[in-house]
């Protein structure tokens, strides 16, 4: 039994790995994560609304994308992207695996963020889009400051819970091979872990992600709540200064 | 204000094979009220909607002031129309005001002041002004539906257009709305009125317009059109709603 307790909890190994995990393990994913956060939003704001265009021309591509890169392992898309493109980016970029890290995840990202957007853009009553039509605006002006405002802010939660998948996600950049400063957190983890033959620095690895991923579990449930119960999403839209909207 | 005649000619519309228009001829002249009453799913309301074009006529033509709304451009079109929805449909992420100022700054691309100070006057006009901060969540549907019509006033329209304002209404909240239209009515505005109110069709229009599958069946003077009813399914109906 203590047998055990010490594979998964050795004190000594986990003491050693932490300030490692906090310096350079957390920065690196809080990066990975967060940029790949950024570009496959906007990327996926992109499909979505591709996606949902008149065209059949526009609609195609965005649906063969999404059907690709939901379709493949994360696994198969970073090493494809990190690996195959690295030949192509090195004059950019150097042989840092970073860029291409974060391109390949938010890749990955903004198929599913897409389906998100677009299930939420579709969500929104056919009445807003209509009474927008009928008062001039165009169908363009329609969209952005009507439809996708109401889409987006339904599909928050959905949001949030894909920027979780992305920062576990994230773990797989160490395929591509991370200089010792480039480490992220599962790497620096099972660094340690397999220098030792001891999980305890893996373990200590996962309480780092659950202390990031865990409290964007409960602001899921938050803005859920908040908006089944028709309070205002903070930092909303406003053109009046007046007062703050109510209700 | 500068109202607009308003001539419907011939106009037919499918839904697929469901021919939901055959052929609706309707003349309102500028500056009158026209309600249009008939059973549902007679087009009342698709009629509305081809007229600014939310729905494509396949044939036939609207006049707005002898200009053909068919071959305009659907976005100056409607500019030029007003309309107001059964169920408000009031953009729920942005306060009452933004409702207003939102398309006077996209559409007419009013500066900043000027869209709220014409939103403000407006909401003034319908006794709403109070409520320019808040949700449309957090008013009743009389006060939504008085805010959706401040909204398409706002835009100064030449015809407005109503499309069954009240039936989603709480019966005690019926009244007001219908008092604000009466009195938009009477101040010369060219209006087309989708209603089950057949009070209001009586007293406020100047012709009454009565569908059935898809045509304008009768049309006239609200007393000749209550009272000495023509067409035997217009005496049907009439004898069903009042």
């Amino acid at each position: 039994m203590s047998e055990l307790l010490d594979t998964f909890l050795n004190w000594d190994y986990i003491a050693q790995v932490l300030p490692d995990l906090l310096r350079t393990g957390l920065a690196n994913t809080l990066v990975l994560a967060g940029f790949s956060a950024v570009f496959g939003t906007v990327l996926g704001l992109g499909l979505a609304v591709l996606g949902l265009s008149r065209h059949r021309w526009l609609r195609w591509p965005a649906r063969v994308y999404t059907d690709v890169f939901r379709g493949l392992p994360a696994i198969v898309t970073i090493l494809l992207v990190g690996q195959g493109l690295a030949i192509v980016a090195r004059p950019l970029v150097g042989t840092d695996p970073y860029p291409l890290g974060i391109l390949a995840l938010s890749l990955i990202a903004a198929a599913y963020i897409g389906e998100i957007f677009r299930a939420g853009i579709q969500s929104v009553d056919k009445g807003q889009s209509e009474a927008a039509r009928a008062l001039g605006m165009t169908h363009t002006a329609t969209m952005a400051r009507v439809v996708v405002p109401q889409g987006v802010r339904r599909v928050l939660p959905a949001l949030v819970n894909q920027f979780i998948s992305l920062i576990k996600d994230s773990s797989l950049v160490y395929f591509l091979g991370l200089l010792a400063s480039q480490r992220e957190l599962f790497r620096i983890g099972q660094d340690l872990a397999s220098n030792t033959g001891n999980l305890s620095p893996l373990v200590a690895a996962g309480l780092v992600y659950l202390v990031i991923t865990v409290p964007l579990t409960h602001l899921v449930n938050s803005i859920d709540r908040r908006l089944r119960e028709g309070k205002p999403v903070p930092g909303g839209d406003s053109l009046d200064e007046l007062e703050p909207a109510r209700a | 204000m500068t109202s607009s005649s308003l001539r419907v000619r011939d106009v037919h519309l499918s839904f697929g094979s469901l021919e939901v228009l055959r052929g609706v001829d309707l003349e309102v002249p500028r500056g009158t009220t026209t309600c249009v009453i008939g059973p549902s799913g007679s087009g009342k309301s698709t009629l509305l909607r081809a007229i600014n074009q939310l729905e494509r006529p396949s044939r036939g033509d609207v006049l707005l002031d002898d200009e053909s709304v068919i071959s305009s451009d659907p976005d100056r079109l409607r500019r030029r129309i007003g309309m107001v929805f059964q169920h408000f449909n009031l953009f729920g992420h942005r306060t009452v005001l933004d409702n207003l100022v939102l398309p006077l700054r996209s559409v007419l691309r009013l500066s900043k002041e000027e869209a709220r100070d014409r939103a403000l006057r407006y909401l003034g006009d319908v006794g709403l002004a109070e409520k320019a901060p808040y949700r449309p969540a957090a008013l009743s549907g009389g006060q939504r539906q008085r805010v959706a019509i401040a909204r398409a006033l706002a835009m100064g329209p030449e015809v407005m257009l109503f499309d069954e304002a009240t039936s989603a209404l709480d019966p005690e909240l019926v009244k007001g709305v219908l008092a604000l239209m009466a009195e938009l009515s009477s101040s010369g505005m060219t209006m087309v009125v989708v209603t089950h109110e057949m009070g209001f069709a009586r007293e406020v229009s100047d012709q009454v317009a009565f569908m059935d599958h898809g045509r304008v069946v009768e049309a006239g003077p609200p007393e000749r059109v209550f009272s000495s009813a023509e067409s035997p399914r217009l005496r049907n109906f009439l004898a069903q709603v009042l």
